[in-house]
């Protein structure tokens, strides 16, 4: 090396410059670190991220509207409801054909229970309709074309004639209708050249032929039916659906459909603030139906006194342990760790036990005659036993972070305070606790953080009134099956905790987190 | 401590023993409700109240017939059995993927550190309920749901952060010099890995493994959601207890299990110890 | 070396369990003294006789429409039979996730030839469903809890003058709503015309908040004789014959009280879309399960009458205690004096509707 002390770069042992080497040297090590973070990267975004993601995209998703009834959604685009009170006969036809088809399917009811979040009244509707849609006064259709040429009859004759593109071409809504009849039989194992011909497919032919304007290059069965078409007697479709319900008249109804036909919707996060994008734009739900600002408001409010219990409990705690000799505080740590290591569901079992109206608390106080034993105090299925059982359950998260941040407080400080004239008071408020005010943000954000979302314990101890979101969250997802405002909820509650997270990663940081 | 300095005022040794009957009291909250579970779990009768007869400390009032129940019960049984093969499994596997990370995590130039650490620790942060409801439909999309490796893969996402928090403190006080003086004393990195990183690392690990365990072994949302009849753990059998089919053999279970809490607490302990002189003996 | 054995286990024990021998098959039921009844009439003689079928019970009942809403997106079923109430089995059928059964092709005939279909009657609510027992949902008391004056009366529950303490009934619409209008003064046959329209959903629950307070709202069939027993309520309602195990088995100081109860029955559906395997495993379970002899032996664990006509004549004892059954299933001509019939249609189409609004008003 010596001798090359001419100008130019430094040269590593191998030749190259020394900065290339270095850096290449930095890439390789920085290469390796994310090689080894890698896998657990990969294994957390399926098996953990994914789902999240996938949860959170059913908050905003509504394609059940378009994929049950596409023909009734694509006309109904074209409706205006100031031009006319009601969508006109077409609209009817195409939806005559969708709940035909919906409830061969089986999949109107769930239609109308997706509509029903949005105006009470449409479940039930969907419902009767599916059991009289089968029924319609449309067989007259059937009977006259049948009449004109028995070929109409025979399925294979259908078969035959939506085969032929021209066909098609000239009678597209009966070709629509034929095809998801067709995907529809396939799916059950049935072959459509051998099964009956529907009335609704009837219906949808008479309307395409009185729409026809040119009979060129279609099948001769198909122009004679044009011609003869004109002399048909005819029924309403919607006087139909008015006769099994007068509701299908109410605009509302179908201003829903309409609103609701997007395959994408926010109607599920307005929901869950209880606004609703009703027939006329966005407004607040009806009094009896307002819940969750409340709900989460509640949420709030109690995982705030939980915290703020935690605190008032878990501060004298943390400073006598960080003040004790290391022997003694190792021996009260345990204390503070068996909880914290015992089965979530014992600690809740346990307060169930002691919180009962003829559990061990009000023994014990009727015992010492506190209380009379005609007025126990009712301390659970209320928001007093989510608090208590709450408190206890994060009581340790409060305390080791505090514990921790105290640890490291040297006692010379108040010292320092005391001999320059400082009352114990002073000494600690002034000297002190401002010391201990990390750990106090550390505790009450991680505590905060774990009670806003917590599920069991006020499932089991709260009742009506003491329970949170996570409560309603499952409630939607298991019960009321309206997984997409449980989606909405949760996203709702997701957004929170992590606007906390990124507080606590800016106040402690994530490096910093202590376990036990 | 132990003796007071003389000169304090009454007020000052009033407080000084006010203070800690506070403190005694809250630890007596901390406490007492895991400690009153333990007799009640004797009752013979089938009820969670303590009866005349068992404050009277008649004999006749206590049984052990819960913990019979418990034994012999196939319901409680399977349970034990599925959270004894779903733990351990889910253990290893946020272990191996965990400890890993952690040791690249340390490393001295980590692109998007901070990024990587969020995700990683997100498990932890997100709300059950949240991760539960996720992983129900996307597993469900994908066969894993009410599979036994959905609700392993499931618990080893949970179990993640608390490898990565534990090891990664431990690599926090470990000297990287070491690593460099191995390597140049000829070992490869895997070896230098084996003999070197891991031994110090261990207590880590092992405190970060048990962390994952007890985070399997006590998990209720998750598996309530991702598993089905044939995953059905311990704490899932005694959420049913609580909630649908009340017997006291859950507080037979729950005795039960503080009892494997204090091992895990005391095998925590000795690890801490352990550590703390192992890195005693590290120079600088 | 200790964490590679244990490692080495702890996997040895996961494949191991992964290759059982024998065929597992999902029963869903509701858990507590009701699953145990059928555990034993229905799968511990059937695994006796087939040791190749492994039967194992997951108490979600209450959230099979959801679980099953999901496996059936998912197009992978777990479960093999589900055991639900009639209004679920209708919704079920309705929404294509439950099988159409012919029920006289798969079921067993009665012992004298009857079909199927004619020994069931009635009691065929949807094409799906294969009842297998009638209870009823009915009001238990604590004897040392109401005075001198037990109730006789289902309005009792709406007298807190006379009856003060908690009561507990189930959260959610169906029965409540119907007694709430029973006690305010609707006549029984004009009950589901009232709660049809908006004014008469409001005056139920207008009844139902004058002791909204005094309510614990429970969501499985244990938790009111839990509550009975530990004295956390005066009264509440539950299924019968919960109720019957709380007061003859354990002899708790409770009663009940047989006025205005609803009827009810439950029985199997099973999943659609099975694959051919598990579904000829499950067909052949539940043609054992629902014959005259096995309906019968369910009424010696359990007070519910059997759903079969033909089973009534063979209910006998209490399997262990050995108290005859008849006066206490539900279907007793003592019992039954003042019954309500439940309309499973109506709540088929309202049920969104007010399971909407009656958690709405829960949640206030």
């Amino acid at each position: 090396m010596s001798d090359t002390i001419q100008s130019g770069p430094v040269l590593a042992a191998d030749g190259t410059p020394l900065k290339r080497s270095l850096q290449r040297a930095l890439r390789r090590q920085k290469m390796r670190a994310l090689l080894l973070i890698a896998p657990l990267l990969a294994f957390i975004l399926i098996t953990f991220i994914l789902p999240i993601g996938d949860m959170l995209f059913r908050s905003v998703e509504n394609e059940i509207v378009s994929e049950t009834i596409p023909e009734t959604v694509d006309r109904l685009a074209d409706w205006n409801p100031d031009v006319s009170a009601l969508p006109d006969e077409n609209v009817f036809n195409a939806f005559y054909v969708d709940m035909f088809l919906a409830q061969e399917k089986k999949e109107h009811t769930r239609l109308g229970t997706r509509l029903n979040y949005e105006l009470t009244g449409v479940s039930s509707l969907f419902r009767k309709t599916g059991r009289r849609v089968t029924r319609f006064d449309t067989d007259i259709y059937a009977k006259q074309f049948i009449a004109l040429d028995p070929a109409w009859k025979d399925p294979q004759t259908w078969s035959a004639l939506f085969d032929v593109s021209s066909n098609r071409r000239a009678l597209p809504f009966t070709t629509r209708s034929w095809d998801r009849w067709g995907n529809y039989l396939r799916g059950e194992g049935k072959n459509p050249g051998e099964e009956d011909i529907e009335d609704f497919l009837f219906s949808a032919l008479h309307e395409d032929l009185t729409r026809l304007e040119s009979t060129d290059g279609v099948d001769p069965l198909i122009a004679a039916a044009t011609q003869a078409v004109g002399g048909f007697e005819t029924v309403s479709v919607r006087d139909q659906f008015l006769d099994i319900d007068k509701d299908w008249g109410r605009q509302d109804v179908w201003r829903i459909i309409q609103v609701y036909s997007p395959p994408f919707t926010t109607g599920y996060f307005l929901n869950s603030v209880d606004l609703q994008l009703g027939v006329d734009g966005i407004k607040t739900r009806s009094e009896d139906q307002r819940i969750y600002i409340v709900l989460f408001g509640r949420t709030m409010f109690m995982s705030l006194m939980i915290t703020f219990s935690c605190l008032l409990l878990g501060y004298p705690v943390a400073f006598l342990l960080s003040n004790l000799p290391l022997r003694t505080s190792n021996m009260l740590m345990i204390l503070v760790l068996l909880p914290f290591w015992t089965s979530l569901l014992v600690r809740t079992s346990a307060w169930k036990v002691l919180l009962q109206q003829q559990g061990v608390i009000n023994d014990v106080l009727v015992w010492l005659r506190i209380v009379d034993d005609a007025n126990r105090l009712i301390l659970i299925n209320n928001q007093t036993g989510t608090i208590i059982a709450m408190t206890h359950i994060l009581l340790p998260f409060m305390i080791l972070p505090l514990y921790s941040v105290m640890k490291t407080i040297p006692p010379s400080y108040v010292r320092a305070a005391k001999s320059l004239g400082a009352t114990d008071w002073t000494a600690f408020w002034r000297v002190y606790f401002p010391q201990s005010v990390p750990g106090i943000g550390a505790g009450a954000i991680l505590v905060f953080i774990l009670s806003i979302g917590y599920y069991i314990t006020p499932e089991l101890v709260g009742g009506t009134t003491g329970v949170f979101i996570s409560n309603r969250i499952a409630y939607h997802i298991s019960s009321s099956l309206n997984w997409g405002l449980a989606a909405a909820l949760g996203s709702i509650l997701l957004i929170l905790v992590l606007a906390l997270y990124w507080v606590y990663d800016k106040i402690v940081g994530i490096d910093n987190v202590k376990l036990g | 401590m132990s003796t007071l300095p003389p000169y304090l005022t009454t007020g000052q040794i009033a407080w000084h023993y006010g203070f800690r009957v506070i403190c005694a009291l809250i630890f007596f909250f901390l406490i007492a409700p895991i400690i009153v579970i333990i007799p009640l779990s004797f009752n013979a009768e089938n009820f969670f109240t303590f009866t005349p007869k068992m404050l009277a400390l008649d004999p006749a009032g206590y049984s052990l017939k819960h913990y019979e129940d418990f034994f012999t019960n196939t319901n409680w049984q399977a349970a034990l059995y599925n959270s004894v093969r779903i733990a351990p499994v889910a253990t290893i596997l946020s272990v191996s993927f965990g400890t890993l990370a952690a040791i690249g995590l340390s490393q001295s130039h980590v692109p998007f550190r901070s990024t990587i650490m969020a995700i990683l620790i997100s498990p932890m942060i997100v709300p059950l309920i949240i991760s539960a409801a996720g992983m129900y439909f996307f597993y469900s999309r994908i066969g894993l749901q009410g599979s036994y490796w959905g609700v392993v893969l499931a618990h080893a996402a949970l179990g993640i952060p608390f490898v990565i928090i534990t090891v990664t403190a431990t690599l926090v006080g470990f000297d990287r010099s070491l690593v460099r003086a191995a390597a140049n004393l000829g070992a490869n990195p895997v070896t230098t890995f084996f003999k070197v990183q891991l031994p110090l690392i261990i207590p880590g690990v092992v405190s970060g493994a048990l962390f994952a365990f007890i985070t399997s072994f006590d998990e209720v949302v998750v598996v309530l959601f991702v598993g089905s009849a044939g995953q059905k753990t311990l704490p899932w059998q005694m959420f049913i207890g609580l909630r649908e089919q009340i017997s006291p053999t859950i507080l037979a279970v729950a005795t039960i299990l503080i009892g494997i809490s204090i091992v895990l607490l005391t095998t925590l302990e000795l690890m801490r110890r352990r550590s703390e002189r192992l890195r005693g003996m590290t120079p600088g | 070396m200790k964490t590679k054995s244990f490692v080495i286990a702890a996997l040895g024990a996961a494949l191991a369990s992964t290759s059982a021998l024998a065929a597992d098959m999902t029963l869903v039921s509701w858990g507590g003294a009701y699953q145990a009844s059928q555990h034993k009439a229905y799968a511990e003689p059937y695994m006796k006789n087939n040791p190749d079928v492994n039967i194992i019970w997951d108490e979600s009942s209450n959230e099979a429409v959801a679980k099953l809403r999901a496996m059936n997106e998912a197009g992978n079923i777990t479960w093999d039979l589900v055991d639900v109430v009639a209004s679920d089995a209708i919704r079920l059928c309705d929404e294509g996730l439950a099988m159409e059964v012919d029920h006289d092709k798969l079921l067993a005939p009665a012992p004298d030839g009857t079909p199927a279909s004619e020994d069931f009657g009635d009691l065929l609510v949807s094409g799906c469903y294969i009842p297998q027992i009638v209870y009823s949902t009915t009001f238990g008391y604590r004897t040392d809890m109401v005075g001198d004056t037990p109730p006789t009366d289902v309005c009792a529950i709406f007298d807190l003058d006379k009856y003060p303490g908690k009561r507990s009934l189930e959260k959610r619409p169906i029965n409540n709503m119907e007694w709430a209008l029973l006690c305010d003064g609707v006549a029984k046959e004009d009950i589901y015309d009232v709660l049809e329209t908006e004014a008469g959903q409001d005056r139920a629950f207008a009844k139902l908040d004058s002791i909204k307070d005094q309510v614990i709202w429970w969501s499985a069939g244990a938790d009111t004789p839990q509550l009975l027993a530990d004295g956390e309520v005066v009264m509440g309602s539950t299924y019968n014959g919960r109720l019957f195990s709380v007061i003859e088995e354990q002899n708790q100081p409770v009663a009940m009280l047989w006025d205005a109860q609803v009827f009810d029955l439950d029985g199997w559906i099973i999943p659609a879309g099975l694959p051919e395997e598990r579904l000829n495993r499950v067909l052949d379970f539940v043609k054992f399960a629902t014959d005259t002899q096995r309906l019968a032996d369910q009424a010696k664990y359990i007070s519910y009458g059997p759903a079969r006509k033909s089973s009534a004549p063979l209910v006998s004892k209490h399997a262990e205690l050995g108290i005859e059954m008849g006066p206490h299933m539900p279907t007793d001509p003592a019992n039954a004096k003042n019954t309500f019939l439940y309309n499973y249609e109506w709540w088929a189409d309202y049920r969104d509707d007010l399971d909407a609004k009656f958690q709405a008003w829960l949640a206030k």
